[in-house]
């Protein structure tokens, strides 16, 4: 099957590798496999993957991610858009099933 | 919010508190729940009370499973854990399941930190560790919760059907348990709510082009609605359909990473087939108006609907939806708009 990739160079998705710890809480957590840990470092395989849940962001102890977090939802940009407001996602539509 | 009654409860009493047992077994209830949720009927309605349950007949040292109020949520993790004695602590996601409610942080640390206080888990379980989905990370914090609760979180598989393996191997997930893949039976799944949710706002719609497709140089025409309104109808059904359907089922093959151009495609499509099914019969849609009309309305159409299925995918993100809608939006409602005036045209020439 040919593989899901989302838009290239957009996500925010940022690793400061001199706080790393290297407690691979971040690949452990990452639904998409964006970060490796070798040498007690993390490393970023492939930001493109990335979908911006901020997991990684959310676990890492020493914050050393950091990541715009939002959900990807056209419906919740768009709503956010008409009302003047953040992307707001009431999940009474296509999402969140 | 009224919750759904989970049948054959019963109860046992752990340091004096009364606690809700839950079989592990689905029954058709649940089964049938689950498909009127797929259809989007009741969905955001499909809750479970909040707190502690006990799944067999769980002790001080049984693992304890957190999952959102979510029914589905729910069911899928009992219904993992069957041969075996766990607690399972339900947090309050209003009825939305784990990852989204992680998203938003109603499945959280916060939620997480105060369930365990008010269900007083730490006085009926020895061990301080609970196994939540890893779908939940983006609500939870695990070093924080440590610090607040003194519980440590271990992270379970992204499906809980994957949970017997996990513990078989001594709470370890695989590559591959860890992964969020899309596979066309998860998408397949999504069409109902899909046609449901769009269905409200396209059958009006319909329902207009239907009506005005009377409207000629000469007055109103019943007749006229009925011949010309039907195949407007149609086309606008057919566009809507195609999206709604190919859309999910032919994501990876359709060109193009941006969900919009994915749309277009299938719009694209449509208008191929059409050509080719009407050939030089093509003024059977009427004049050249209404056929210049739907060579704009249904891509931008099909390139719409497509383009809000990135909410129900599991890969795309926030700054990648906003550019694309930036873009797609814009073009989209212009060609659409252009579309139903030259239709509006059509009619009184």
């Amino acid at each position: 099957m040919a593989r899901l990739e989302y838009l290239k160079n957009v996500v925010t998705l940022n690793l400061d590798a001199d706080k790393c710890i290297g407690c691979e809480r971040c690949a452990e957590v990452c639904p998409h496999g964006v970060f490796t840990v070798e040498d007690r470092n993390a490393r970023i395989i492939d930001r493109d993957l990335c979908m911006e849940c901020g997991a990684c962001q959310n676990n890492c102890p020493v914050e050393a991610i950091s990541v715009g977090k939002g959900a990807g939802c056209a419906q919740a940009v768009i709503t956010g858009a008409l009302r003047g407001t953040e992307p707001t996602c009431d999940c009474s539509n296509n999402c969140c099933g | 919010m009224a919750k759904e009654a989970i049948r054959e409860i019963s109860f046992i009493t752990r340091n004096g508190r009364r606690i809700p047992k839950v079989p592990a077994e689905l029954n058709w209830a649940d089964t049938f729940g689950r498909w009127k949720a797929r259809w989007a009927i009741g969905r955001m309605k499909y809750a479970v009370e909040p707190g502690i349950y006990a799944v067999g007949n769980p002790d001080a040292d049984s693992g304890v499973y957190v999952s959102a109020n979510y029914k589905m949520s729910f069911d899928c993790l009992r219904s993992s854990l069957a041969g075996r004695d766990g607690w399972i602590l339900v947090l309050d996601t209003k009825g939305i399941n784990v990852w989204c409610a992680a998203g938003k942080g109603t499945f959280g640390t916060q939620e997480l930190a105060r369930r365990i206080e008010e269900t007083g888990l730490s006085e009926f379980v020895r061990h301080r560790t609970l196994v939540v989905p890893q779908l939940g990370a983006p609500g939870v914090s695990a070093h924080q919760l440590k610090a607040q609760s003194g519980f440590s979180v271990v992270y379970g598989p992204v499906r809980a059907q994957d949970l017997p393996a996990f513990l078989d191997a001594g709470m370890r997930a695989t590559e591959q348990m860890r992964r969020v893949h899309f596979p066309i039976e998860d998408r397949i799944v999504l069409i109902p709510v899909e046609l449901v949710s769009w269905g409200k706002y396209v059958a009006p719609v319909a329902a207009v082009f239907f009506f005005l497709a009377g409207l000629n140089p000469k007055g109103y025409s019943g007749a006229l609605a009925i011949s010309a309104g039907t195949q407007n109808v149609l086309l606008l059904l057919a566009g809507f359909l195609a999206a709604a359907v190919f859309g999910p089922v032919l994501l990876p093959w359709l060109p193009g990473r941006s969900f919009s151009v994915k749309g277009l495609w299938i719009g694209m499509a449509m208008l191929v087939l059409g050509g080719l099914l009407l050939g030089r019969r093509i003024d059977v849609l009427g004049d050249s108006f209404s056929v210049a009309a739907w060579v704009l309305m249904v891509p931008a159409l099909t390139s719409f609907v497509a383009l809000n299925f990135t909410g129900a995918s599991t890969y795309t993100s926030l700054s990648g939806v906003k550019r694309e809608v930036r873009i797609a939006v814009p073009i989209q409602l212009a060609c659409a708009a252009l579309g139903i005036a030259l239709w509006l045209v059509g009619l009184f020439v």
